[in-house]
């Protein structure tokens, strides 16, 4: 973060509860992806038995885990309605790519689970579901990497006019390496969540084996992918590499993040599933709160701020208070449901 | 066709759709609540297979729903960037609380569809509960917002600038409490009336569960005919604020052309250009009479604004009649069946009506209420045009810049034409033939994902807990 002067306003506790709904959205809806991924490629003797771990670990939830991204959406659009618009114009492509996935994802996951011969057609549903929940995250990722460099910046309208259609709607997202760096980083963040969640939720232990194999290896293609947006970055941006390794808490966010997937490693070699779910969650949200410490206090780098997007107060204080009753009413249902879904996860005695 | 007008297709396409998925999201909980309650109460083991197979299509609908739903709340912003950017901060606040109440919805949905055997009968029951009331509680809140672009509130324009902003205000905006009772009520209405439609198709046709049928015939005509004969008293009252906030959309809906005393204009076309109707009925003076109990009063007719300010009549007129048409069946339906029900009921103890007669009759009325919310919400929509704001933003000004519209137009066609023959196929062969023919009761287990049964020696050991 660069040191200008800066007093913490309401805008800013709106931005960051977008970043902690996001933050929601990857560490659940983010593992329903991974899961899909995982359906895609489960091979092997104990093919279908993964599949059904997957798909029962993900039916209860994941509708009430995709309202996070809804929620991030409404916030982005009743409080910084300008941002909203300038990046859905911006990103228009991208964005309906995404959506396309979206829709292809949760309806084929639904008419396979409620069609109940098992025969082609159910199949076929399987593979729409599972070839979706890969392509989607890729596209999320371009889209946060693509405003992360500022590869979108407000534009004075008399500029607009020179663009070209390729210069403003496909070029900012298309050519940029570290989008695409960021569009990998987020669908094997995904895949590895899944699998990590999984080695507590699988039914048998030859499946839960391969969940824990598959956790290790992703982990390992994560961590080089990190690696790798970092130097992308370093050579496309280098205001955005310094805002990602320099400073105290840029630092101190790689080191806790560092020590998550150390944790994570340790606890999938010893074979401690509960430990490897929690380091799991832990690093993902440790690296979403890295990026949007860098780009902080800018919403729209290069050129636009938090505080500069924002809507009336009005309408953000009366947004947090309405926030503030749904949480009441909303945290105990999310525990309530997860208790009821997710019990079975204490396998902790049994497996040591 | 111009970019304008594919945005506008598309933006319609993704709601009409989007739509019908919402209605039974609102109506469905209720029935399957109902059910269910009836099974606590009676132990009648047909009440319990009709609230599972019902939770069964409930979810299917929900899933279309909840993915068409997101993509229209990314739509506002990829079709109308300028009126999102204007408008986000005054009326977020009923979309944000529709938020919450999605989550609401899709947490004690998940939880009714999949715990069944996992959480006691009563906690089962007001998880149904739950959902069926936050599911009615977003459509609400939607309308409200929607009703805001109808009777724009809670802020003003200095020199161009929005100031004043007061969301609260904008929310509760005239048109709110008419739309908002209207459309509450063509859910329940057309959600029943649909699956009665069903189940009356089943006994037509001869079925081994004739029990079965009766029982679900029953409730969903408990649902759908209130509704439909409390539905045109409400559509009275939307006309009504119509007439107070929009008369020039009014006078399109009626088919009022010329200012001055207002005729009830049935069937005919209007033509726009000429202000004259060909092959219409006209009672004389009954508009006016209706609106302000004299037959000679003058109502603003489509002339009184310029032409560049009309809204496309002929297309608001037919949607209208085409509306009040479906109401009015709906309603002499249902007041027949209710009088019959009681007649019944008092000579042969038998409440529901379910000779061949009324059983066609409900057979054919199935599809009335999805036409009347199509209709009625073009009415609505296309009755607003040019304005996306009334009377300070026009849909023009509030497209995107992005060219080439017509791809994402054909992409979501596609896409939606696509989902619709799938859900049809998968209701279809999972619902109504197994319903309609062979399985017998009973048969409806568990939902298909969770585990029959707990994996030995852990459940019992993280009892503990
Ligand atoms: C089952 C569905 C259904 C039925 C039977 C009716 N309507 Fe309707 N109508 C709707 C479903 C609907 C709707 C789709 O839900 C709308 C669109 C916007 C709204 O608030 O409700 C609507 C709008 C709407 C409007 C415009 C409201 C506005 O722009 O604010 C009017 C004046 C009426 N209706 C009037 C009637 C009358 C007089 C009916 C009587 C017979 C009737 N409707 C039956
Ligand atoms: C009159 C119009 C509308 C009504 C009555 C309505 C009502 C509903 C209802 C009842 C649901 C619950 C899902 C279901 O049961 O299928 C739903 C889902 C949804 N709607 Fe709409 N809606 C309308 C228009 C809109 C618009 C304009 C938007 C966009 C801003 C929108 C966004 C959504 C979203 C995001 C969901 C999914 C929520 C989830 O995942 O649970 N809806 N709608
Ligand atoms: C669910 C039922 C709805 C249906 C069937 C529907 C239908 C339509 C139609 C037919 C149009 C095109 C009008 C024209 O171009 O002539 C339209 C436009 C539009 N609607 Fe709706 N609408 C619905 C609800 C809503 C809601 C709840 C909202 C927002 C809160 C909304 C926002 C818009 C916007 C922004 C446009 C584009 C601008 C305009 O054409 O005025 N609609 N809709």
């Amino acid at each position: 973060m660069n040191d200008t002067e800066f007093a913490l306003t309401l805008p800013h506790v709106v931005a960051g509860t977008m970043v902690l709904s996001l933050n929601a959205y990857v560490v659940l809806g983010g593992a329903d992806f991974g899961g899909g991924v995982w359906d895609l490629f489960a091979r092997g003797t104990h093919r279908d038995e993964q599949r059904s771990s997957i798909a029962e670990a993900i039916g209860p939830i994941w509708e009430a885990n995709h309202v996070w991204l809804i929620l991030v959406v409404v916030l982005l659009f009743t409080c910084f309605p300008a941002a909203y618009s300038h990046l859905s114009t911006e990103l228009h492509v991208p964005i309906t790519v995404m959506l396309v996935g979206i829709v292809l994802r949760g309806s084929a996951f639904t008419f396979r689970t409620y069609d109940s011969t098992h025969d082609k057609v159910q199949r076929r549903w399987g593979r729409i579901f599972s070839v979706a929940s890969l392509l989607t995250p890729v596209v999320l990722g371009v889209c946060l990497g693509t405003v992360a460099s500022g590869g979108i910046p407000m534009r004075a309208i008399a500029d607009l006019g020179a663009l070209t259609f390729a210069d403003r709607f496909i070029t900012p997202w298309a050519t940029s390496p570290f989008a695409w760096a960021v569009g990998l980083l987020t669908l094997v963040l995904f895949a590895f969540l899944a699998a990590s969640y999984l080695t507590v939720e699988a039914r048998s232990l030859p499946v839960r084996e391969i969940f824990r194999r598959r956790a290790l290896q992703t982990q390992g293609l994560l961590l080089t992918l990190a690696m790798l947006t970092l130097v992308v970055a370093r050579v496309e941006n280098p205001l955005l590499f310094t805002g990602l390794t320099s400073g105290a808490t840029a630092l101190g966010m790689h080191a806790v993040t560092a020590l998550s997937a150390a944790t994570s490693l340790w606890a999938l070699a010893t074979r401690r599933y509960l430990w490897a779910r929690s380091a799991a969650a832990a690093q993902a949200s440790f690296i979403l709160w890295g990026w949007a410490w860098t780009q902080f206090p800018w919403l729209l780098p290069p050129n636009r701020t938090i505080t500069s997007l924002a809507a009336p107060e009005i309408s953000l204080q009366l947004t947090l208070g309405a926030l503030a009753v749904g949480t009441v009413i909303l945290l105990p249902s999310f525990v309530y449901l997860f208790r009821i879904f997710k019990k079975e996860g204490t396998v902790f005695e049994q497996d040591r | 066709m111009s970019d304008l007008l594919f945005a506008r297709t598309q933006m319609a396409m993704s709601l009409a759709f989007h739509i019908i998925f919402a209605v039974v999201g609102i109506g469905m909980p209720a029935l399957m609540v109902i059910a269910e309650w009836r099974w606590l109460t009676s132990r009648d083991p047909i009440m319990l297979e009709l609230a599972k197979r019902w939770a069964k299509g409930t979810a299917i609908m929900f899933a279309v729903g909840a993915v068409s739903g997101t993509v229209l709340s990314f739509e506002l912003g990829l079709l109308w960037p300028t009126f999102m950017e204007h408008a986000g901060g005054i009326i977020g606040m009923p979309f944000s609380l529709e938020g919450l109440a999605f989550f609401t919805e899709a947490i004690f949905l998940g939880i009714y569809l999949y715990a069944w055997k996992r959480i006691s009968p009563r906690a089962h029951l007001a998880a149904g509960v739950v959902v069926a009331v936050s599911g009615a509680l977003s459509g609400a809140f939607v309308v409200c917002a929607n009703a805001w672009m109808n009777a724009p509130a809670g802020f003003a324009v200095v020199n161009g600038v929005i100031t004043n902003v007061d969301p609260i205000a904008a929310m509760f905006n005239k048109a709110a409490p008419s739309q908002v009772l209207h459309m509450t009520l063509a859910a329940f209405a057309a959600t029943g009336f649909a699956v009665a439609g069903v189940h009356a198709f089943a006994l037509l046709r001869g079925t081994p569960h004739r029990a079965f049928h009766r029982a679900a015939l029953q409730i969903a005509l408990s649902v759908g005919l209130p509704a439909a004969i409390v539905q045109p008293l409400s559509g009275d009252f939307s006309a009504r604020s119509v007439a107070e906030r929009q008369p020039i959309k009014l006078a399109a809906m009626e088919g009022h052309l010329k200012t001055g005393p207002a005729a009830f204009v049935i069937g005919g076309w209007p033509n726009a250009e000429t202000l004259e109707h060909t092959g219409a009925i006209e009672i004389p003076g009954a508009i006016s009479l209706l609106l302000h109990g004299d037959p000679n009063a003058v109502v603003q007719g489509l002339d009184a604004v310029p032409a560049e300010d009309r809204p496309p009549v002929a297309i608001v007129h037919l949607a209208f009649q085409i509306m009040v048409g479906c109401g009015t069946l709906m309603a002499a339906l249902s007041v027949w069946g209710a009088v019959r029900w009681r007649r019944r009921r008092r000579s042969i103890g038998r409440a529901l009506p379910d000779d061949r007669h009324f059983l066609k009759a409900v057979l054919l009325a199935a599809p009335l209420g999805f036409i009347a919310l199509e209709a009625g919400w073009t009415v609505t929509e296309v009755g607003r045009q040019p304005w996306v704001i009334q009377g300070f933003m026009r849909t023009a000004d509030a497209v995107t810049p992005m060219p080439g519209l017509v791809v994402p137009f054909t992409l979501f066609t596609l896409l939606y034409i696509g989902l619709a023959i799938a859900v049809v196929f998968l209701l279809w062969r999972q619902i109504l033939k197994t319903g309609v023919t062979g399985t017998p009761i009973g048969m409806t287990g568990e939902m298909p994902i969770p585990r029959l049964t707990p994996r030995p020696g852990l459940t019992a050991q993280h009892e503990r807990h």
